[in-house]
């Protein structure tokens, strides 16, 4: 009523007093799905008469005919237009606006007010790029994110870390999906998404425990007021293929090498002949072309009161290594109303189901597929006469025919889960919103697994005389309750104050159920269930069978602005963490943030060429708590077994290594960040610097074996002993244009330098020891003083000895099992004391990229669009550990110029079937793993005729795309990227199961 | 009105925010707490289970045992196969060294896990308490006695877990002063138990008694060695068994001969990740032929690989050496038989601790082996009584009766050598008669005759191995290592 009476006495007023005016009438209308606009404001520029839309997005305005409209509506671009007679005024949305409202924790901001280190992508982005899994639109869109694959396997996990690795533990980012945490991102579909924003700083100390890594909030696509419903369909089905295959020998190269080896030892070489063998290319038998077909249906709309979406897809993606026993399924449905009670009570609600089903073949180890199909023997058969497997004798312990493995992999893994969100928003005395609300997510995951009793060989240890089947279930369920006040007020007109107090609980439960049988009837997997199992036995005797961990926190929130010039906030908060014993349970940690958008001063005021430049800084400390539960008790669920009477009795144990002292990680952030716009808005640039220290580390030390440490079912205390510190520089911009009507483009570049080293190791012995390299070699990855975390540590060559007289000049070697000669890695004598020996490892690399970087590129002519997206890391080391180095067992082609005889090489050593000390962990093992990727390339075609009107269609778009084209790299295994994260022993490639190619053809059409 | 509702709503949401109290992060573990237990008879007989597992990691024990002497060799796939085990053949070991920190930890895993029962020692009555007792203080003993064996002065801790925190108080105690307290506890454990009981496994009265005559035979107690182990012979339930062939079988397991047997089992295995978690015997599965297809035994990794000189040890016709050692290329040939060489092949392999076909082999085929170690057998303890007869001058005639019963057994013509030669004899027939058992660097090391028999020992430094630099230094870099090293 009242805007009514406003809207007449303006008019009135006008009518009087300008007698002139006339009433101009118009329609605002969406440009993206044409319909009208309802609360569009429309405003006579220099006046405050204003007026906003009303159902029909229709509007009348008096106004002078000399008069300029402005129109705005939150989250689309302003525009300016001069009155006319029945206008019709198209609004844009503007994603990428400085005025797009960003969740920043507890509240939203406007881009252009955040003072900390935000960076948004949306979903045309995560669109385009197609990803099965959502970490895969992070990759190369953020600077400062470096996004690695665990496998190429699909459903397999990734590892995002931001701003590279803070802690030798948990180093995941907190990821909140619509407010609610998500541990295991395989259960979201990448479709749902409508935008995601990273907050990088410490103005992510807003959200407390757990953001100490970062934190990525991720927004679903909800519906908006007073929409019509659109329907949006998207599929795209196409085929994966391996990147690359490894140049293993063919038979007679291998033949031949084997040949020399064992003369080399003055055996008798093997073989007597070596045309006309047997040539089996292990690696054709196993990776295979795989299909991937995903659906993807949307709805959403909305009413004057209710916004509502609705979401349902289906992915299902076969493995390119052992087709038929490695797949991916997975189904989502998703449900978003929000809702207007009252017009001032606001009730938002989220429901999404996720069930998705898993098989996976043995990967990443001494003895997985891609292991086998690298070192078995291209003279055996895939089998024999019989048509029997072909046993891979004489290629070591772990070495098998790994066709024979994927025949006996049975396995199947599955997750149903059920997330939900909850939250009334109230809004009362026009300054004050309370807001509660709730997330929760159930999950079950089961599944079983079966190996039959096979013989690959003599002396595998993958051998079985006894069948084993296991199942399991695991129930996990969590929520978070927030709750929090918020209070917003304008004072004298450019005095903004924003305060927010608040807090949050977290409570995760699970319980883990499983059981291992054996001697399943006929060794067939039909028959493999737990009726079926004999000598059944609970994997949990020892307890640690189920969990209880909450978080409860208290926060404060400053924001204070003048003017939306100077910007100022403040957050303090209080954590309080069921990890920790009485005297430490609770932390408190404050953070600062400030800005000066300089462009809003008086000499940029009117630069042309200088629309938006804003100055920010950030400090603060965000406390950590990710280390097991009960760490500070000693508790009762250690192994203790033995056999008494003839039989395995469990007795009782104490577990882990208590230390009641421990208490919250620190990490002290610090980041300088200018942002800009420049060219009318086109171009748009972002510089961060940021040091992150991390104090009173949470870690694992090696202690004292006095302690009982080894124990079974023991380990050792956690303890807060260390510092790591990371600084980067972290740099973007994007410029777009519209050259005409038929020709925009848009580019994009970023990247982000990661320099980490290790300040402190309190545990007396001055490191922590990681990773594992050949068989029974010491750990190849250290913590240290000094040294980036994770580096490789091992002995350094300095070439090849060429002649006797080399090796005799040179120290020994022979505490490395064996003493040199002539074509044998030379090491060198790093401490100088006349002896190689373990005291002469040394930093041979280490697996963290100096420098990522990300371009994109897209282009749209006419009805085409193109698009590029390519990423970079640089600096990073790999160690090339999928060689078995057994007399038999195959290798690549780089063997075909090793050491001959003097001068002939001086980088790869001589074959041999004798002792030699060549295999231990030196630089001949670690590769740079530097690379560029093509990650996404594509072509689309819009269509959007009055033909499609008949048919009630919008657009329909037709692309057909291509993920992981090509990558460039020195490095010589599978893939450089490589990684299964471990922030001590990362980097070590034993044959890692490529990402794979992914060539798609899809549709997306909008009703 | 509207005021009020208001004021409600601001009131309730002020609640909400203070709905959690501090205590709700305050949860008690599922898991029972480790000061709280103790509180039936049954809690301390399963806390007595846990004090027994490490008794199954003792596995590295006896490898070194035979490995660091001249009885075998290190072996394995390579030169750089576990190079740990690989530089104590060659008495090149370091105080960097895998298997040597794993002995320590392991062996201090034990003694905490008896010490935690002890330390509640008087949490409760119940009548069968002093057993409990005593087979706590008789495993403390044990894993004391290896630790003295293979460190010397070792840090003794007793009645109470060693806590984070207690490694930087405690100094290396003399030994002699550890073998004061080893003594105590196997006095301790053979006045309170029997020499037999129901259940197979457990410590035994015989076992307390045969560990302290061994304790009392390395300090050269001579008296009090024949006087225990007399008790032993006079007392005890045990005898030799007829067949020779037969003790190390499975089916022969706890046999009379066995004083005390260290028992394993193939049902549950682990990985190599934790090999001390596993319940079948680890070195079994090392030991084993490499890559062997044939009868009887099963593959393994081809470690510990007895010598020639040791082969020739044996006097013609010794029923005992085609059990000890098997001439792999015989059985081979014999047999149908394949195997592949490892690194240091010697073509024999210790038959009595090989991996034997037809076994569960659980979780792991090589790791999982049921083969019970016969840590002490009634021939151990005969040929110990004879050595501690002959060497404190007690009787020679009584030496020598105690050393052909062995012989007799072994179709071996009968010593009747006196002094010095009586010595030499019993010294032999320790070798012959315990090869492969993991006694004879120990044996060597304590006759004083290492420096002769083993290339490559220093007289004065390899007596005993080296603390692991990280033990020295993870307590606080106090300890002095031992000499030499």
């Amino acid at each position: 009523m009242n805007k009514y009476f406003f809207f007449l006495l303006i008019t009135t007023f006008s009518l009087i007093g300008f007698a002139q005016q006339t009433t101009f009438t118009g329609t605002v209308i969406d440009g993206s799905n044409q319909e009208p606009l309802l609360g569009a404001s429309v405003i006579v520029k220099g006046t405050n008469v204003g007026i906003t839309t009303d159902l029909d997005g229709k509007f009348s305005v008096v106004a002078l005919s000399s008069d300029v409209l402005v129109i705005s509506y939150l989250g689309y671009t302003t525009k300016e237009i001069p009155v006319s007679a029945n206008l019709i005024v198209t609004l844009e949305e503007d994603v990428a606006s400085l005025d797009q409202i960003i969740v920043v924790g507890y509240g939203t901001q406007a881009k252009r007010e955040v003072t900390g280190a935000v960076t948004v992508v949306n979903a045309e982005t995560i669109e385009s790029l197609k990803p099965t899994r959502i970490e895969q639109a992070l990759q190369g869109q953020v600077a400062g994110v470096n996004v690695t694959s665990t496998s190429g396997s699909p459903g397999a996990a990734s590892n995002i870390r931001i701003r590279g690795v803070s802690t030798n533990g948990d180093n995941r980012p907190l990821i909140l999906v619509d407010g609610n945490v998500v541990e295991d991102l395989s259960v979201i579909n990448p479709g749902d998404i409508e935008s995601y924003t990273v907050l990088k700083d410490a103005t992510a100390g807003i959200y407390g425990v757990r953001a100490a890594n970062g934190v990525i909030l991720i927004t679903t696509k909800g519906g908006r007021k007073n929409q019509k419903l659109q329907y949006e369909y998207d599929a795209f089905v196409g085929f994966q293929q391996t990147t690359r295959k490894l140049p293993t020998l063919n038979s007679k190269q291998y033949a031949l090498l084997v040949n020399e080896a064992f003369a080399n030892n003055g055996e008798t070489p093997p073989f007597s002949t070596v045309v006309g063998l047997n040539d089996t290319d292990w690696q054709a038998e196993v990776f295979s072309n795989a299909p991937i077909f995903n659906n993807n249906i949307g709805l959403r709309g909305g009413t004057e009161k209710a916004a509502y979406a609705f979401g349902a897809a289906l992915l299902t993606q076969d493995g390119i290594v052992g087709a038929g026993k490695s797949n991916f399924t997975r189904s989502t449905l998703r449900f978003n109303f929000d809702y207007d009670l009252l017009h001032n009570l606001k009730v938002k609600t989220g429901l999404f189901y996720t069930g998705t089903s898993r098989s996976t073949i043995s990967e990443t180890g001494l003895g997985s597929v891609l292991f086998n199909a690298v070192n078995n023997a291209p003279t055996f058969s895939v089998r024999d006469a019989n048509g029997d497997f072909t046993l891979a004798e004489g290629l070591g312990n772990e070495v098998i025919n790994p066709v024979h493995q994927l025949e006996n992999t049975f396995n199947s893994n599955k997750v149903d889960k059920i997330s939900g969100n909850f939250g009334l928003n109230y809004k009362f005395w026009d300054d004050f919103t309370v807001e509660t609300r709730i997330q929760f997510n159930y999950a079950e995951a089961y599944g079983d697994n079966f190996a039959p009793e096979a013989n690959y060989g003599s002396g595998k240890v993958f051998n079985l005389t006894r069948n084993v089947y296991g199942e399991y279930s695991n129930y996990f369920r969590d929520y978070t309750y927030d709750s929090f006040i918020n209070y917003k007020h304008t004072f004298a007109q450019a005095h903004n104050l924003n305060a927010t107090v608040g807090m949050s609980a977290f409570r995760t439960t699970g319980k883990f159920n499983g059981l291992t049988g054996f001697d399943i009837p006929d060794n067939s997997f039909s028959n493999a269930n737990r009726q079926n199992a004999s000598d059944i036995v609970d994997n949990f005797q020892n307890g640690g069978d189920e969990y209880d961990a909450r978080l409860l926190s208290h926060f404060a929130r400053l924001q204070y602005d003048y003017d939306g010039k100077y910007l100022f906030s403040g957050v303090i908060r209080r954590d309080g963490s069921t990890k920790f014993g009485p005297e430490n349970k609770f932390g408190i940690f404050p953070s600062a943030s400030a800005g000066w958008v300089m462009s809003k001063e008086n000499f940029l005021r009117d630069s042309k060429s200088v629309n938006f430049l804003k100055l920010r800084g950030s400090y603060g400390i965000i406390g950590n708590d990710r280390i097991p539960d009960y760490r500070f008790i000693s508790l009762l669920n250690g192994e203790g077994a033995y056999v008494i009477g003839d039989s395995l009795i469990f007795g009782t144990a104490i577990g882990a290594i208590s230390n009641p002292e421990i208490k919250w990680e620190e990490q002290y952030t610090a980041d300088i960040g200018l942002e800009a716009e420049f060219l009318d808005y086109k171009m748009n640039v972002t510089i961060d610097y940021y040091t992150r220290r991390t104090e009173d580390l949470l870690l694992v030390p090696v202690v004292s074996g006095t302690l009982g440490v080894t124990a079974p079912g023991s380990s050792a205390p956690v303890i807060n002993g260390g510092d790591i510190e990371n600084r980067g520089l972290e740099f973007s911009i994007s410029y777009k244009d519209r050259i005409n009507d038929n020709l925009s483009f848009t580019a994009s570049y970023n990247f982000a330098t990661l320099k980490n080293e290790v300040l402190k190791v309190n545990n007396s012995v001055g490191f922590l020891e990681g990773g594992s390299f050949g068989v029974g070699q010491p750990a190849p990855s250290r913590m240290e003083v000094g040294k980036p975390i994770g580096y490789f540590y091992g002995y350094r060559t300095d070439g090849i000895f060429q002649n006797a007289n080399e090796v005799a000049s040179h120290p020994s070697q022979q505490v490395l099992g064996a003493n040199a000669q002539p074509g044998d890695l030379r090491y060198v004598d790093i401490n100088e004391d006349g002896v190689i020996n373990l005291e002469d490892r040394t930093d041979l690399g280490n697996p963290i990229p100096d420098v990522t970087m990300g371009l994109n590129l897209s282009f749209n002519y006419k009805k085409w669009d193109v698009q590029t997206y390519l990423y970079a890391s640089i600096g990073n080391d790999v160690v090339r550990n999928y060689e078995r180095n057994q007399n038999l067992t195959n290798l690549t082609t780089n063997y075909l110029d090793r050491w001959t005889g003097s001068g002939t090489s001086n980088s790869t050593p001589r074959v041999s079937t004798g002792a030699t000390s060549n295999q231990v962990f030196s630089d001949f093992y670690v590769e740079d793993g530097s690379f560029l990727r093509a990650q996404n390339m594509q072509v689309g075609y819009t269509i959007s005729d009055a033909k499609l009107d008949s048919l009630k269609i919008k657009d329909m778009r037709f692309y057909v795309s291509v993920n992981n084209l090509f990558t460039l790299t020195k490095y010589r295994g599978f893939d450089p990227s490589a990684s299964d994260g471990s922030p001590i022993g990362g980097g070590i490639d034993y044959g890692f199961y490529p990402v794979p190619r992914t060539f798609l053809a899809g549709v997306n059409v909008k009703f | 009105m509207k005021k009020i509702i208001n004021l409600f709503l601001i009131l309730s949401a002020t609640v909400f925010i203070n709905s959690c109290t501090d205590d709700y992060v305050d949860v008690a573990s599922r898991d029972v707490n480790s000061e709280d237990f103790f509180n039936t008879s049954e809690d301390y007989q399963s806390a007595l289970i846990g004090a027994y597992d490490l008794l199954q990691s003792t596995y590295m024990n006896v490898m070194l045992g035979e490995i660091a002497s001249n009885n075998t060799v290190a072996g394995g796939e390579s030169a750089t196969d576990v190079i740990g085990i690989q530089q104590i053949d060659d008495m090149m070991h370091t105080p960097v060294n895998d298997q040597l920190k794993d002995i320590w930890g392991w062996m201090y895993a034990g003694i905490n896990r008896a010490n935690y029962i002890m330390e509640f020692q008087d949490k409760i009555e119940f009548p069968e308490k002093q057993q409990v007792l005593a087979q706590a203080r008789f495993l403390r003993a044990y894993y004391y006695f290896e630790l003295v064996k293979f460190f010397g002065d070792v840090p003794l801790v007793v009645d109470k877990r060693i806590l984070f925190g207690d490694q930087f108080e405690i100094d290396r105690t003399p030994k002699a002063d550890v073998y004061t307290q080893i003594e105590l506890d196997l006095i301790f454990a053979a006045n309170n138990l029997d020499y037999t009981t129901i259940e197979t496994g457990r410590v035994t009265k015989g076992a307390a008694q045969a560990l302290l005559g061994k304790v009392y035979l390395y300090q050269n107690k001579f008296d009090d060695a024949a006087n225990v182990l007399d008790e032993l012979i006079l007392m005890g339930p045990y005898d030799l068994v007829d067949d020779y062939e037969t003790i190390f079988e499975n089916d022969n397991e706890n046999n009379i001969e066995s004083v005390f047997e260290v028992q394993y089992t193939d049902v549950e295995g682990a990985g190599f990740g934790c090999l001390q978690c596993s319940e079948g015997n680890v070195a079994v599965g090392f030991n084993g032929i490499r890559n062997y297809t044939g009868p009887v035994f099963d593959s393994g990794f081809s470690f510990n690989l007895p010598t020639q000189d040791v082969y020739d040890e044996f006097e013609p016709n010794d029923l005992r050496l085609p059990v000890a050692i098997l001439d792999i290329d015989d059985w081979a040939t014999s047999n149908g038989a394949t195997f592949n060489t490892g690194f240091e092949h010697t073509g024999y392999y210790n038959r009595k601790y090989i991996a034997r076909k037809g076994d569960l082999n659980t979780g792991d085929q090589n790791l999982t082996n049921p083969n019970n170690y016969r840590a002490i057998r009634f021939a151990d303890v005969y040929l110990m009584a004879a050595e501690a007869y002959n060497r404190g001058n007690l009787g020679d005639d009584i030496a020598r009766d105690y050393l052909n019963e062995v012989r007799m057994r072994a179709m071996m013509p009968l010593v009747t050598a006196t002094g010095a030669a009586l010595t030499d004899a019993i010294y032999h027939e320790r070798r012959v008669e315990l090869v492969g058992e993991g006694h004879h660097f120990f044996d060597l090391v304590r006759t004083g005759r290492a420096a002769t028999e083993i290339n490559g020992f220093v007289t004065g430094k390899h007596e005993v191995f080296p603390i692991p630099v990280d033990e020295i230094i993870l307590s606080g870099n106090r300890w002095e290592q031992n000499p030499n090293y």
